[in-house]
């Protein structure tokens, strides 16, 4: 059949032109639909989504190639958008990208040239008590240096500025990921993660390669944090830093699974809408379900949905090719 | 400031309070340096501890902590004992130990969140969770000492001692020493490993299910109350070196001592980044780490 | 010339000294042998030069540079590469990019990703792999798979190969096999230093051969002077 052999010598164009599909409508949709109070509603719930895929998409990044499981999301999530808390208001918000983006960077080199050239446990370690650190730390400060609790802004972001850069984030987030598979990194990091001691003996300096890719991951959970926080009107530790910020992208990515780009995304759509419906009605039901998913993904499908989709797709690909060959065969005869 | 006078009843409280990091200690040594699951939601397993002797306590029965201590030891051992059984072995079967360290991590994650959570169900609504139990001190050599607190420090002694005793003399300590230490070989000696790794993970649920019961009698009673007892038991598990019983003391003294000192100087929102700090300072100077096996 | 040597290698590993006082050297161009009985020590030293593993007392050159102290990735740099005895191939990743690895990181200077591809190929070829190219190496049977990893280690273009029991497990016709591929990579100029049990390869190939036995270097030798040594034998039969 013409219309098969003609996708699959041109899947890549499609599959971009597809895409790009996709995000003309995610980029016009403030602009149309019902009225503004619904509209505000559901752009900020797709902003909420947007900035949960950076987040899997950025834990993937390092904890899905390498295998070293990071707890720390949450940590520099917080850590984005307290920095805006401090300097919002003060300084364009340009400068507090920056500023957050330095400081993301330090800290992640920081944390990876101590722990990264040991065994993963020590990394999951203090990844997992970084929140906590970083929290307590920035509520002394609060305490005993500022004597206020919290930071209000005067000045939010707008809900529509918030999707946009969310949105920008998250095309940059999976650009990232995308160029960073084939590149010559993307193969050190397959590499360490098929056999680090391997790795180690072709030539590759295993604990750069892996401080690197760390610190370029925090940049963008930082950034996220920090358009997170300019949209939000009082912050403190307590609201900034929050194990959940680690737990649900992690969720995400491994639901959605892994091995595949589009996996994270998945779990960055399924579980906020799953939140938006049950928060309210059963608000602490929905942490036990996820839970569940959590342990249940991890013991029966650890490659995530992502596995079966791909599985389902080639077994309708090739039924639709077959057919098509058939088809061929009968019309020439 | 510190006065020099303040300096006795420092140590003191600090031993008291350092005795449950310890007990802590021990039972998350159990997990990660036997069955090998590095369980973040141990302290979990405290909070359900308290909460089941709080609410034992404030039911109609009364039933008091140090006796709810065995039903709430019983709990949490069987939910450990179970867990193992059932998940986390069958990870450990399917992965090789990588593999196994992450994964294994990723469902105790899971773990908080269900935990956590059904506590909310259950006794969300009441506020306030604390219990009044052996509510007096008295002094020792110019040191006031709360007894309730002087209580749970003799029995997590107590259980400390006996735990030392039990792993260095029985038999079956010898087995769970020698499972830790290389589970292929203690199988093939006809140990059952499969059994004993689920025991030991069993262990240390039921010993934060006690030192929850102990918590409890003087400290309120909340359902998130476990992380920060897991972060304090990943350090002073760090601290005293895994696998070994006298380390989790000593290094829960130090921590209890560190905490107490920052408590009394109104600095104890810094005791989580001194934790991590003395972490971090041990990682740079011992760089070959200090997880090390004994 | 001395290709590598070291003196009064040790490593002990609490008590036990897996490795004691070993003095060894290989000159260029040669094959040579380790050989002794399991726990002798010899992926131990293995590990120590390729620095799998740190040692503190002894010292080992490569090319009169000491190694002390360098991690793997230098090491590799300066033309010294490995076989694994537990096979650490790239399981998930195709045959070809296994050895693309070695190709595109193991060369002491930057390489471009076209000459990597090419050398990865070439690689492929020399070792009879290139018709599987695309298959995931996990899927490989047990020579092919030590195959990938002698490619990928070629490709990181080598002076010194460390083979570590690259027979182990193979059948009579695939240890020919092997062996023959040995005798090649000797004939394209890189020094081999290889750990075996199979007595077979050792005595065919090796030129001269090296004996531990609890950590210690008990005998040195051609492959006749070795298998005439009462002390070898005895070793050997005592197992």
């Amino acid at each position: 059949m013409q219309i098969t052999t003609f996708i699959s010598t041109h899947r890549k164009l499609l599959i971009g032109g597809f895409l790009l599909v996709i995000l003309i409508l995610l980029a016009t949709l403030p602009f149309y639909g019902p009225d503004i109070g619904v509209r505000e509603n559901i752009i900020f719930k797709i902003a909420t989504i947007l900035m949960y895929a950076v987040l899997a998409v950025s834990w993937a990044m390092f904890s899905g190639v390498i295998g070293y499981m990071s707890l720390a999301p949450a940590a520099f999530f917080g850590l984005g958008i307290y920095i805006t808390a401090m300097l919002w208001g003060e300084v364009p918000l340009v400068v507090v990208y920056l500023a957050v983006m330095i400081c993301c960077f330090a800290l992640a080199m920081l944390i990876g040239l101590v722990t990264l050239r040991l065994k993963g446990i020590y990394f999951a370690i203090f990844t997992f008590g970084l929140v906590f650190l970083i929290s307590y730390l920035f509520l002394y400060y609060e305490l005993n240096v500022l004597h206020q609790p919290g930071h209000t802004n005067n000045n939010p972001i707008s809900t529509q500025t918030l999707y946009f850069i969310m949105l920008g984030l998250a095309v940059a987030a999976l650009f990232t990921a995308y160029f960073l598979r084939r590149s010559r990194l993307g193969l050190a990091m397959r590499s360490i993660g098929g056999n680090e001691a391997a790795a180690a003996h072709m030539g590759i300096d295993t604990t750069m390669v892996k401080v690197l890719t760390f610190a370029i991951t925090t940049l963008f959970m930082g950034v996220a944090g920090a358009t997170y926080g300019a949209a939000m009107s009082f912050i403190d530790p307590a609201t900034a830093f929050s194990l959940d910020y680690s737990f649900k992208p992690i969720l995400m990515a491994i639901f959605g699974g892994m091995g595949a780009l589009y996996g994270p995304v998945i779990g960055a759509i399924v579980f906020p809408i799953l939140e938006f419906q049950l928060s309210s009605d059963f608000p602490l039901y929905f942490p036990i379900i996820f839970g569940v998913i959590l342990v249940l993904t991890v013991l029966y499908l650890p490659g995530g949905v992502a596995v079966p989709i791909q599985r389902l797709g080639t077994k309708l690909w090739t039924r639709l090719t077959a057919k098509g060959g058939e088809a061929e065969q009968y019309a020439n005869n | 400031m510190l006065e020099a006078e303040a300096i006795p009843g420092i140590i003191v409280n600090g031993l008291l309070r350092g005795a449950i990091f310890a007990l802590v200690a021990l039972g998350l040594n159990l997990q990660y340096g036997v069955g090998k699951v590095f369980n973040i939601a141990y302290g979990e397993f405290l909070m359900v501890g308290a909460l089941v002797t709080f609410m034992l306590y404030t039911s109609a029965a009364g039933i008091d902590p140090l006796v709810s201590m065995i039903i709430t030891g019983s709990i949490t051992f069987l939910i450990g004992f179970g867990l193992y059984r059932t998940m986390f072995t069958s990870l450990r079967n399917r992965l090789p130990p990588a593999a196994f360290e992450g994964s294994s991590l990723l469902a105790a994650f899971g773990l908080i969140y269900i935990f956590q959570n059904i506590a909310l169900l259950i006794s969300g609504d009441i506020p306030s969770k604390k219990i009044i139990y052996l509510n007096y001190s008295r002094e020792f050599l110019g040191v006031r000492i709360p007894i309730n607190q002087l209580v749970a420090f003799g029995i997590a002694i107590a259980i400390g001692v006996a735990f030392y005793i039990f792993v260095n003399r029985s038999r079956l300590g010898k087995a769970i020493r020698a499972a830790a230490q290389d589970p292929a070989t203690a199988g093939l000696m006809g140990i059952n490993i499969k059994l004993v790794l689920a025991l030991c993970f069993g262990f240390g649920a039921l010993l934060a299910g006690v030192a929850g019961s102990l918590v409890s009698t003087y400290a309120s009673v909340s359902e998130v109350m476990g992380l920060g007892y897991t972060v304090t038991a990943i350090i002073v598990m760090v601290l005293g070196g895994l696998g070994s019983v006298p380390g989790s003391f000593v290094g829960g003294f130090i921590l209890g001592i560190v905490s107490t000192i920052l408590v009394r100087l109104e600095l104890s929102s810094l005791l989580v980044p001194i934790y991590y700090g003395i972490f971090l300072i041990l990682l740079i100077a011992r760089p070959t780490g200090i997880l090390g096996k004994r | 010339m001395r290709i590598i040597e070291g003196q009064g290698v040790t490593k002990y590993f609490g008590g036990l000294a897996a490795v004691s006082k070993v003095d060894f050297y290989v000159d260029q161009g040669e094959i040579v042998g380790l050989i002794g009985p399991n726990g002798a020590g010899k992926t131990t030293l293995f590990n120590l030069i390729s620095a799998a593993l740190p040692f503190k007392s002894g010292e080992i050159r490569f090319k009169g540079q000491l190694l002390n102290g360098l991690k793997p990735h230098k090491i590799c740099k300066m033309g010294l590469a490995r076989t694994f005895q537990e096979t650490r191939i790239f399981a998930d990743m195709p045959v070809f990019q296994n050895v693309l690895v070695g190709a595109s990181f193991g060369t002491p200077s930057r390489i471009s990703s076209a000459d990597a591809a090419r050398e990865a190929a070439q690689e492929l070829e020399f070792v009879g792999l290139s018709a599987m190219s695309a298959i995931p190496a996990k899927d490989l049977t047990l020579v092919d798979q030590k195959r990938v990893e002698v490619a990928r280690a070629l490709a990181t273009k080598p002076e010194l190969l460390l083979l570590d029991e690259l027979m182990a497990g193979l059948n009579p016709t695939e240890i020919g096999e092997t062996m023959e591929l040995v005798t090649k990579l000797r004939d394209r100029g890189i020094t081999i230093f290889m750990v075996e049990h199979v007595m077979r390869a050792i005595m065919g190939i090796c030129e001269r051969i090296m004996v531990l036995h609890h950590g210690e270097k008990i005998a040195e030798g051609t492959p006749q002077e070795i298998a005439s040594d009462k002390t070898v034998v005895e070793i050997y039969l005592g197992e």
